[in-house]
C-alpha cells in the first residue's frame, strides 16, 4: 500500500490536469483560434447568468449536450463491438501518460520523489506498443456500423496508421542514440545540460584559437541534436493523430464523417475527447524528447538547488526546483499544443495517395539516412576522441 | 502471492480464453481476428511479468499492432458473410481435437517439466532492449542478417506480383 500510494497520487495529478484540465479547455481554445485567423469572433454566446467568461463555459454546455442526446446504435450494426469502439480509442491515449515525465527526480532526506508514474527502462517503447493499439478504436468502430462511409474512414485510417508508425519509430532513432537510453527520465536529465556549440573542434585542438566562439553553449535538447528527426517526429505523431491536414479517415467533403459518422451523444464525444487527449500527449511527449522535459534552459538542477541552498536550505531549494520544473514542463506543454493548433489551422488537407507518398518515399528514406548521418558523427567523435 | 504472478495467472487467464473465443467464432471472423488481438495482447502482459521487455513491447506492437489490424483490413474488404464458409466435418474434427487436447495436455503436464533444465538464476538485464540488442548484433549478426535479405526477397517479390496486375 505504501508503495502504491505515491503511485496513484501521481496518476491522478496528471489525467486530472491533462484529461480534466487541458483536453476540455483545447477544445475552446481551438475553436477560438480558428476564428481570429479566419477574421470571425468564435465561440462566445454559453452562459450562466449573463456570465460568459469569453466563452470559456462552451466545453461545458457541449459535454452536458451530449451526455443528453440520444446513444443512437444504427440498424444492423455490430452492437457490441459499435459500443466498445469508442472506449478502445479513448484508453491507449490516456495510458500514455503513465511513462512521461512531468519533473526530475528529487531528494528530500531519505525520501526521493520521481514525477513520472512509471519509470519503466522500455518507456518510448511502451508509447509505442500502446500507440499502435489505438488503431483498433478506428477500426472497429467504422466496421461496426454497418455504412459504407464509415468503413472507408476506418480502411483510411488504418492503413495511414500502420504506415506512419513504421517512420515515427525510425524517426527517434537517433534520439536513441545520442541518449543512449529508452527511459524518458534518463532523457529528462541528458537534456538538462548544455553542449558547446563548437565543442568537437576540441577533439581536432583547435578550440583555443577561437576565443570566446569556443564558449558558446547551447541547452542539449534533442530538437537541437536531432532537427531533421523532430521535424519527421512531429509529422508521423499528428499523422497518428488523425488531425487536418492528415484527416483524411474523417474527410469530411468526400465521406461525411469517416469513423464516426454513426455515433452519437457521449460516444462521439469519446472519439473527439480522444482526439484532444492525444494532441495533449503528443505534446507531452514531443516536450520530454525533443525540447529538454522539465529543465530550464542554462540552469540545470544543481545550479538552482546549489544557488538557492545557501539562503533558504536545501529542502526549500529542492521543493522550488520540483515547482520550477513542472510549471516549466507545462510551459513548454502549452507551446506544443499551440504550434500542432496552428498546423491544424493553416495547412489544407492532401490527397490521400499524397499522404502515403509522403510516409514511404520521403519520410522512410529520410529517417533511414538521418540515423545513418547521427551513426557516422558519433563515430567521428569517439574516433577524434581516442 | 506476489504481483507478478497475481498479473501473469490473470493474462494467463484472458491469453486462454481469448483463444477458444478465436477457434470457436471461426465463422464470424471479425470477431476471430479481435479475439486474437486479445490473445497477443495478454500475451505482451505475460512477457512484461516475465522480464521480457523488449519482446513484450515488440509482441504489441508487431502483432497486435500492425499484422492482425492488416487481417481485420483484408477481411472486412472481403466483408465475409458467414454462410461463406462451409459446416465443419462434425464427427471426424472433434475426435482429432479431443486426442490432439489431451495430447497437449499430457505433453504440458508430464514431459516438459521433466526435460526443461532447472531454473537458473536470470542476469539483471535479461530481456531488456541493451542485451537483447548486444547479442543480435554481437552473436547473431549472420542469422540476423539472412532473415533481413529473406524479407527484402519477400517484398520485392510482392511488389513484382501486384505490379503485374496493376500494369
Amino acid at each position: 500500500v505504501e508503495l502504491l500510494l505515491p503511485v496513484l497520487a501521481k496518476t491522478l495529478f496528471i489525467i486530472l490536469i491533462a484529461v480534466g484540465a487541458f483536453a476540455p479547455v483545447i477544445t475552446w481554445i481551438e475553436r477560438k483560434q480558428s476564428a481570429v485567423m479566419q477574421d470571425r469572433i468564435g465561440a462566445n454566446r454559453a452562459d450562466i447568468a449573463g456570465i460568459t467568461v469569453l466563452g470559456l463555459l462552451h466545453p461545458l454546455a457541449d459535454v452536458l449536450k451530449l451526455l443528453t442526446k440520444e446513444d443512437v446504435v444504427p440498424l444492423g450494426a455490430n452492437r457490441f463491438m459499435h459500443l466498445i469502439a469508442p472506449v478502445i480509442a479513448a484508453v491507449p491515449a490516456i495510458a500514455a501518460f503513465g511513462v512521461i515525465p512531468y519533473g526530475g527526480i528529487y531528494h528530500f532526506g531519505d525520501t526521493t520523489i520521481n514525477l513520472v508514474v512509471a519509470d519503466l527502462d522500455w518507456g518510448l517503447l511502451y508509447i509505442f506498443a500502446i500507440g499502435s493499439i489505438a488503431t483498433y478504436g478506428t477500426v472497429i468502430s467504422g466496421w461496426a456500423s454497418n455504412n459504407n462511409w464509415s468503413l472507408l474512414g476506418s480502411l483510411r485510417a488504418s492503413a495511414q496508421m500502420i504506415s506512419y508508425e513504421v517512420t515515427m519509430g525510425l524517426s527517434v532513432v537517433g534520439l536513441f542514440m545520442c541518449f543512449q537510453t529508452l527511459r524518458l527520465s534518463d532523457m529528462g536529465v541528458a537534456q538538462d545540460s548544455t553542449f558547446r556549440i563548437l565543442g568537437f573542434l576540441e577533439h581536432f585542438g583547435i578550440v583555443e584559437s577561437l576565443g570566446w566562439l569556443g564558449h558558446l553553449t547551447l541547452p542539449s535538447w534533442g530538437i537541437l541534436l536531432q532537427p531533421l528527426g523532430f521535424v519527421m517526429f512531429l509529422t508521423c505523431v499528428m499523422a497518428e493523430n488523425k488531425r487536418a491536414p492528415f484527416d483524411l479517415p474523417e474527410g469530411e467533403s468526400e465521406i461525411i464523417a469517416g469513423y464516426f459518422l454513426e455515433y452519437s451523444g457521449m460516444r462521439f464525444g469519446l472519439f473527439y475527447m480522444s482526439e484532444f487527449i492525444e494532441v495533449v500527449v503528443i505534446a507531452g511527449l514531443l516536450t520530454a524528447l525533443f525540447l529538454g522535459g522539465w529543465s530550464i534552459p542554462w540552469l540545470s538542477q544543481a545550479d538552482i538547488i546549489g544557488g538557492v541552498t545557501p539562503v533558504f536550505g536545501v529542502g526549500f531549494a529542492t521543493g522550488l526546483c520540483m515547482v520550477l520544473h513542472v510549471l516549466t514542463f507545462f510551459v513548454k506543454v502549452i507551446m506544443m499544443i499551440w504550434l500542432q493548433m496552428q498546423i491544424r489551422w493553416t495547412l489544407p488537407r492532401p490527397r490521400y495517395d499524397q499522404v502515403m507518398d509522403l510516409c514511404w518515399k520521403v519520410m522512410l528514406p529520410l529517417s533511414i539516412a538521418n540515423i545513418l548521418v547521427t551513426g557516422l558523427v558519433i563515430l567521428l567523435l569517439q574516433g577524434a576522441k581516442a | 502471492v506476489s504481483a507478478p504472478a497475481v498479473f501473469f495467472y490473470l493474462a494467463g487467464a484472458a491469453a486462454v480464453l481469448s483463444a477458444l473465443g478465436m477457434v470457436l467464432n471461426v465463422r464470424n471472423t471479425v470477431a476471430a481476428a479481435m479475439n486474437l488481438v486479445v490473445t497477443m495482447i495478454a500475451l505482451g502482459v505475460i512477457y512484461v511479468t516475465l522480464d521480457a521487455h523488449l519482446v513484450a513491447a515488440l509482441q504489441i506492437m508487431v502483432y497486435a499492432g500492425a499484422i492482425v489490424v492488416v487481417f481485420l483490413f483484408v477481411v472486412m474488404l472481403l466483408n465475409l458473410r458467414r454462410d461463406a464458409f462451409p459446416r465443419p466435418r462434425q464427427r471426424l474434427t472433434k475426435v482429432a481435437a479431443v486426442v490432439i487436447a489431451f495430447g497437449i495436455a499430457a505433453a504440458f503436464l508430464h514431459i516438459i517439466p521433466t526435460a526443461l533444465p532447472t531454473v537458473r538464476e536470470i542476469p539483471a538485464d535479461f530481456g531488456s532492449y541493451r542485451a537483447v540488442g548486444l547479442a543480435l548484433y554481437r552473436l547473431f549478426v549472420l542469422p540476423f542478417e539472412v532473415t533481413s535479405l529473406l524479407l527484402l526477397a519477400a517484398i520485392i517479390g510482392a511488389v513484382v506480383l501486384a505490379k503485374r496486375r496493376l500494369d
